[in-house]
């Protein structure tokens, strides 16, 4: 009905906006038009004269007429203030908007001021989401770039191994291979640089990898598991030293993780804080911060297994072998990468619809 | 350096360490798990720890603690006792240590 438009407007435009009392008791006389003994029940502001019996039909359509005619005009009035209010909000709106625009500009300035300086990438970045870390941009570019040649090497040893060439070239190609994982640790020692807590949650893998994670990477031994399959045949000398091998990076896996759940449990100490005590807290952030850094050398430890390993097992298999393991490995993470992204675009049944349910 | 030597040859595994050093930590747990038990000297407790630390840094090791010695040699810190691990030739070197 059209009467009640200019409430639903109004009620949109937020809270400076009252709903007046004239347009409620507008609606309540319609009801009311047709019963003549109970014209004294209408609402107060609207005048009725005493009726005869015999005109009451003549003077209840008077009264019905100029009744409408009030509340038309009412309407108009109700409708003219909510248009202005409505161009009120919306100036405030665009002021706001500038003002937002002319901060980011400032922010943009002052944060490529900040840059210039030495200390600003050590010091002053706090993990906050606002600000933005030029070594982790940097990272993420690299990253990107990484996975992008790491595919590419992969399919270039398929390729010369499918092609049967002499084992020499071949282990050119897997030193290739091999090469560019190091070169993968040393993108991360230098993340690992400028935020070590962005590098340890693992953010810039791909969702799926993330389940497997351990200590910012993927664990030596899960990468073992992976590949050793896929050697057959093995000589019982391979065997044995795979299972050396194996059981050695689980054993400084275990050794790692307890290290680090030992920093954890020193930095929850750190921070537990008896409410009723003034000790000074910021004293107490700052032997946390330390320990951040300590995590560095965790992660160091972590990548510095994963390359050995790599290099130990490339050591113990022939060259044919080692080739089979890196291809496996990278069609793995690859297999990881598309399943993560199957995921993502999911059709969303289950998402919670925005369409409100009657 | 000398009072690091004598430690260091006072038993068959010493590892120098700091208490708040979480990676010492971690390598004495992988001493154990191949069933050893090292002597751990904690040299931020120790009040000549400024001029041990300085030594241990002349021997070679490329971080200060944690420093692992073995039958009186250093065998270096954190990096070096993980490869020797992974390429299977810790086991061995404790072997004449083992509990």
């Amino acid at each position: 009905m059209d009467i009640y438009e200019p409430l639903q407007q109004v009620s949109m435009w937020g809270d400076s906006f009252k709903v007046e009392g004239g347009l409620n008791s507008i609606a309540s006389p319609m009801l009311l038009v047709n019963t003549t003994t109970s014209m004294e029940n209408k609402s107060e502001y609207i005048p009725h004269e005493p009726s005869e019996p015999s005109e009451v039909n003549q003077e209840t359509t008077n009264k019905d007429v100029s009744k409408v005619l009030r509340r038309l005009a009412q309407n108009r009035e109700a409708a003219r203030k909510s248009r202005l209010r409505k161009k009120a909000y919306v100036q405030q709106l665009e002021t706001s908007r500038l003002k937002l625009m002319q901060l980011e500009l400032e922010i943009g300035r002052a944060r490529k001021q900040g840059m210039c300086t030495d200390n600003a990438l050590d010091t002053t970045f706090m993990g906050s989401p606002e600000t933005i870390n030029p070594g982790i941009v940097a990272f993420e570019i690299e990253y990107g770039n990484w996975v992008d040649e790491n595919h590419r090497r992969n399919e270039e040893l398929r390729n010369v191994f499918q092609a049967n060439a002499s084992e020499v070239q071949l282990g050119q190609v897997v030193q290739n291979v091999l090469n560019h994982y190091t070169d993968l640790f040393r993108l991360k020692a230098e993340a690992a640089k400028a935020d070590v807590l962005y590098l340890i949650s693992g953010v810039w893998k791909p969702s799926v990898e993330r389940l497997f994670l351990w200590i910012g990477g993927a664990r030596p031994s899960q990468l073992l598991n992976l590949i050793v399959p896929q050697l057959d045949p093995l000589t019982e000398q391979q065997l044995a030293s795979i299972k050396k091998l194996h059981l050695s990076s689980q054993q400084a896996e275990d050794a790692l993780s307890q290290g680090l759940e030992k920093l954890q449990q020193s930095l929850v100490q750190d921070m537990a804080v008896d409410p009723f005590s003034a000790t000074n807290h910021g004293f107490q952030m700052a032997i946390a911060i330390r320990k951040f850094e300590a995590l560095e050398s965790f992660v160091s430890q972590a990548d510095h297994l994963r390359r050995e390993t790599l290099i130990y097992m490339s050591r113990i298999l022939s060259t044919h072998q080692a080739a089979r393991g890196l291809i496996a490995l990278g069609e793995y993470f690859h297999r990881l990468r598309t399943l993560g992204s199957r995921w993502t675009s999911r059709p969303c049944d289950s998402v919670i619809s925005p369409r409100i349910t009657p | 350096m000398e009072k690091v030597m004598r430690l260091a040859t006072e038993k068959g595994v010493v590892i120098f360490t700091k208490s708040s050093c979480c990676l010492c930590y971690a390598v004495n747990v992988l001493f154990q798990e191949i069933g050893v038990y090292p002597v751990v000297h904690e040299i931020d407790k120790d009040p000549d720890g400024k001029e041990m630390e300085k030594a241990i840094t002349k021997l070679g090791c490329n971080a200060p603690v944690p420093a692992v010695f073995i039958g009186g040699r250093l065998v270096g810190s954190t990096n070096e006792v993980m490869s020797l691990h992974l390429s299977g030739s810790l086991a061995p070197l404790l072997r004449p240590y083992r509990m």
